[in-house]
């Protein structure tokens, strides 16, 4: 079943097709559930950079006259045992987990894509060392790595304005080896299509092979794979602060505010102080997953009729 | 009409895809009589799979549906049947074959007890009786070393032993109608043949009737008593399949059999059928095989011929042949 | 026969597949999937290699583009030792031989338009200036039946027969001088075969290209190829010109393949011989003649001694005591 402009020949001149690209957004924007998800975190974007600007309380850090408030007019979430309006303070937690998030993400794709390609395509010595490194860091449990890892740093004293970037590096070591084995993998079997192998018929350059042939077919991937694993950061990142080895205060982060969860009396009796918090991160990790599922469903080239 | 076995008619199916709801059988109609073996023939997209699919109710109600109607077995309209009705008459009274014996099989079960699974379920009898049934059955479809094969996995199988098995796993019930899609396209020439001779002393033997689909003119005229030629989800062409091959009606057929290189009748040349296979899409009211018909005419661009009897007992639908019967 | 060099020269090609097992990843067992196979392709003919699953014609085909390393053997280009080039020459030799691939879904690149993947190569070679990338792509669709008009488009909008002649287009714009095709109408509809076999005539006629044909339908191969090999397992059974061939086959194994290939006519009536039992695994395949398993004239001697690829008339070889 082929597209019927196909066999109407010559009615317009050199018609283009519209990008693939084009297409997947076309199928993209046909998902509900997926533009929920997509909605979701444009607003929790807005609401982390540019929330700030209309809060009255983003200069006025600690206020003792005014610690442990519950939710008012002034106050929308209430205060926390410092005297900070935990609204503000959401935002400006949002903005740091988001951007740890994102740049672990970034770094594990970019650090994943490039050596998983080089596995892949290249084989051979190079893939090993590669793969066995990889495997390495995947055989050891990334949670207890990320508490010594975090420990040591602890011990360095390391200012805490470097803290977050720290995060992203620790977060990305943990995360590039999944993506590098799923680049190779990939790699591996688009070698086997036929249209690999046409290329070698063909007698191309291995630049054309990388950037024309393989990497096109690896990018969706990575899109998608990379959307996922902000949420896993972002989950990691807040496990961390929570046991106050992520991103430590002042710097607030979705993480580190849940602590207050830790003494009894905060759970029981003042919930604005965990609840805004955790439902942030479940909501925005959820929206992710979401995003991600419909970025996967609108590229799977398996999903469209051969 | 006690000598028909299956009575199709009007059958309408559909499919939804991206491109818009497409009939993929479109007023289908024809009978199977005892006994009998009646093949369809067509090419990719003709629908042919689709008619077997909505025969044994395996249409997946999330991509499509059976929209009109009656499909008979021994007088019965399957598609008014409840769910455990219809459950109890496939593998018992229909079977039918797939044309991929490796994915037809679970590869964690022995074939022997794969064999057995259908005889359990409805023959009702002791494991005990059903293995010895099964070693009959595997020496029934040409394997010997029956019990062997009874504990091995499929895997260490071919796909023409497959093949067998799956026969055998069809015909464990003594089924009255065997449906049989593409049953040798992914073997070898050689086990072709096999499986083939294979079919047709079964059916000798056991008076079965058999609804073979196939886009093989060469097998076709191996097996067949009556042949269905499908183009776009319509009959276009019908009849007992020595007039079909020696007088073909239809431009399409007759295409079809000019097309295909045949052995030792080496020709310069091969005819061609020009264009391809419509978008089932995108069909308008026409003969849909008129883009491509070398003698398409003007009353085919506008109306769908219907299918008429001819003297000889081929039916045709085609405008070429319509002055023939009083409208 | 003609008295010129031949183009292709495959001497004594050897391909084996090792299967590594235990725990040093020694090879356990090896399946010979071509296991000492010789012949010759002459300058302007159409050789045809059938076969069916498992007899290693594939293999041979992407062997001697060099597609595959192999395990002993040589396979002759013009003389020259293609498994002996370097890779810059090798890369250099590439647009002289050519490949057409069996799926044509899956030899295309999902993601690069139709007229690119056909001119691409061209441009990688710096066979053409980039301005001229476009109506060389238009001539040559246009030769196998497509237009311009189809340039700018992504392979899944097309049907398989049209993506056969993209994959055809991609191979003729570096004009190889020799083309190995690959089983290239198999997956292709009655219809629409018949338009890429004519299309394969009409390239044999006006360009003058030297084809491997390998296939598994002896008609097709008997519409195409002017002289024809028939392995089993990996070993050339017989080998002749078509008319050798086909009306009087010597080896066994020829006999039934053609007595089983179905003839679209119900009124024939002809001593079909059935072969018994199934294709044996490669990997492990049976002593003497490969095929006396499934041979119905088979003999002690065939089960014990390889018989000689010999030649019995002018340019026929078979492989069998019998003959």
């Amino acid at each position: 079943m082929e597209s019927s402009a196909v066999t109407l020949e010559k009615n317009k001149k050199l018609p283009r097709s519209s990008s693939l690209w084009r297409q997947i957004a076309r199928r993209f924007l046909q998902n509900k559930m997926s533009l929920i998800g997509l909605a979701f975190l444009i607003f929790i974007i807005l609401f982390s950079f540019i929330g700030p600007f209309f809060s009255p309380y983003v200069n006025l850090g600690v206020d003792p006259t005014n610690i442990n408030q519950s939710p008012s007019a002034q106050h929308w979430l209430g205060t926390d045992k410092l005297g900070r309006d935990v609204l503000t303070r959401l935002m400006l937690a949002g903005r740091i987990s988001l951007l740890v998030g994102l740049g672990a993400m970034v770094m594990s794709v970019v650090i994943g894509g490039v050596l998983g390609i080089i596995s892949g395509f290249y084989r051979g010595i190079v893939d090993q060392i590669i793969m066995r490194i990889a495997d390495v860091l995947m055989t050891l449990p990334g949670l207890p790595l990320l508490f010594i890892m975090a420990a040591i740093l602890s011990e360095w004293k390391v200012p805490t304005e470097y803290r977050i970037y720290i995060v992203m590096l620790m977060l990305s070591i943990v995360g590039w080896p999944g993506l590098a084995r799923l680049v190779r993998s990939q790699i591996l079997s688009l070698s086997e299509r036929q249209f690999m192998q046409a290329t070698e018929a063909l007698g191309l350059r291995d630049t054309r092979k990388l950037f024309k042939h393989l990497l096109p077919n690896i990018i969706p991937l990575l899109i998608v794979s990379g959307t996922l694993s902000v949420g896993g950061a972002i989950l990691s990142e807040s496990t961390l602060s929570f046991f106050g080895l992520g991103v430590v205060p002042p710097d607030a982060s979705w993480g580190n505010m849940i602590t207050s969860a830790n003494s009894l009396l905060d759970f029981q009796k003042r919930p604005w102080l965990w609840v805004p918090p955790g439902l942030a991160i479940f909501l925005t990790v959820i929206s992710i997953n979401l995003l991600g599922d419909g970025l996967r469903d609108a590229i799977d080239p398996n999903m469209r009729r051969r | 009409m006690g000598n028909t076995v299956l009575d199709v008619k009007n059958l309408l199916t559909q499919y939804y895809t991206n491109g818009g709801v497409i009939k993929a059988v479109d007023d289908v109609s024809f009978s199977i009589p005892k006994g009998q073996t009646v093949c369809l023939v067509g090419e990719s997209g003709c629908g042919k799979s689709a008619v077997a699919m909505s025969i044994m109710g395996l249409i997946d109600g999330g991509s499509g549906g059976i929209k009109n109607g009656e499909i008979l077995f021994e007088g019965k309209d399957l598609l008014k049947l409840k769910k455990h009705e219809l459950r109890q008459l496939r593998g018992n009274d229909i079977s039918m074959i797939f044309q991929e014996p490796m994915t037809s099989l679970n590869p964690v079960l022995t074939i022997g007890g794969q064999i057995m699974e259908p005889l359990m379920e409805h023959e009702l009898i002791s494991k005990k009786e059903a293995k010895k049934r099964a070693l009959e059955l595997i020496e029934l479809v040409g394997i010997g070393r029956a019990e062997e094969i009874f504990n091995s996995y499929p895997h260490q199988l071919s796909g023409g032993m497959l093949q067998r098995i799956m026969i055998a796993i069809a015909l464990a019930c003594s089924p009255n109608l065997l449906i049989a899609d593409e049953p040798t396209t992914a073997l070898d020439v050689t086990i072709q043949a096999q499986i083939l001779d294979l079919l047709r002393s079964l059916k000798e033997q056991r008076d079965m009737s058999m609804l073979l689909i196939t886009h093989d003119l060469g097998v076709v005229a191996e097996v067949a008593d009556y042949v269905i030629v499908m183009y776009a989800g319509k009959v276009i062409e019908e009849g007992p399949v020595v007039e079909l091959f020696k007088n073909p009606k239809h431009p399409y057929t007759k295409g079809l059999l000019k097309a295909k290189p045949v052995i030792n009748q080496r020709q310069e040349e091969l005819y061609t059928i020009a264009g391809q296979v419509p978008n089932l899409a995108t069909l308008t009211p026409s003969c849909y095989f008129s883009e491509r018909c070398e003698q398409c005419m003007a009353i085919c661009k506008e109306q769908m011929p219907k299918i008429n009897d001819l003297d000889n007992g081929q039916r045709v639908a085609c405008w070429l042949y319509e002055e023939v019967t009083t409208v | 026969m003609t008295n010129e060099a031949p183009l292709i020269e495959v001497k004594n090609l050897k391909k084996y597949f090792g299967e590594k097992g235990g725990l040093f990843q020694r090879n356990v067992s090896v399946v010979k999937a071509v296991d000492d196979v010789s012949f010759q392709i002459h300058r302007g003919e159409t050789f045809g290699l059938v076969g069916e699953s498992g007899s290693g014609k594939s293999t041979i085909g992407k062997s001697i583009l060099r597609l595959q390393s192999i395990t002993e053997g040589e396979v002759l280009f013009d003389g020259k030792d293609v498994h002996k080039l370097s890779n810059a020459e090798m890369r250099n030799l590439r647009p002289k031989i050519q490949f057409i691939f069996q799926d044509p879904y899956s030899s295309l690149n999902p993601r690069i338009r139709v007229g690119d993947a056909i001119g691409e190569a061209l441009l990688d070679h710096g066979l053409c200036e980039k301005h001229e990338v476009a109506s060389k792509v238009k001539e040559v669709l246009e030769i196998c039946g497509l237009s311009e008009y189809h340039m700018n488009r992504y392979p899944h909008e097309f049907s398989g027969g049209q993506r056969q002649r993209i994959g055809i287009a991609r191979a003729i714009i570096l004009q190889p001088e020799f083309i190995v095709a690959d089983e290239p109408v198999s997956a292709l509809d009655v219809s629409i075969q018949a338009q890429i076999i004519n299309l394969f005539s009409k390239l044999q006629r006006d360009r003058n290209i030297t084809f491997l044909f390998i296939s598994h339908d002896l008609s097709v191969v008997e519409h195409l190829c002017s002289r024809i090999g028939v392995l089993y397992l990996g070993t050339m059974m017989e080998l002749g010109s078509r008319e050798q061939l086909y009306s009087n086959p010597l080896h066994p194994y020829t006999k039934a393949l053609l007595s089983a290939v179905p003839i679209p006519d119900p009124t024939l009536k002809r001593e079909r011989i059935i072969l018994k039992g199934d294709i044996p695994n490669p990997a492990n395949p049976p002593s003497g003649c490969k095929f006396h398993t499934r041979c119905p004239f088979a003999t002690e001697r065939c089960k014990v001694e390889v018989p000689e690829f010999k030649e019995v008339e002018s340019g026929r070889f078979v492989a069998c005591h019998l003959v």
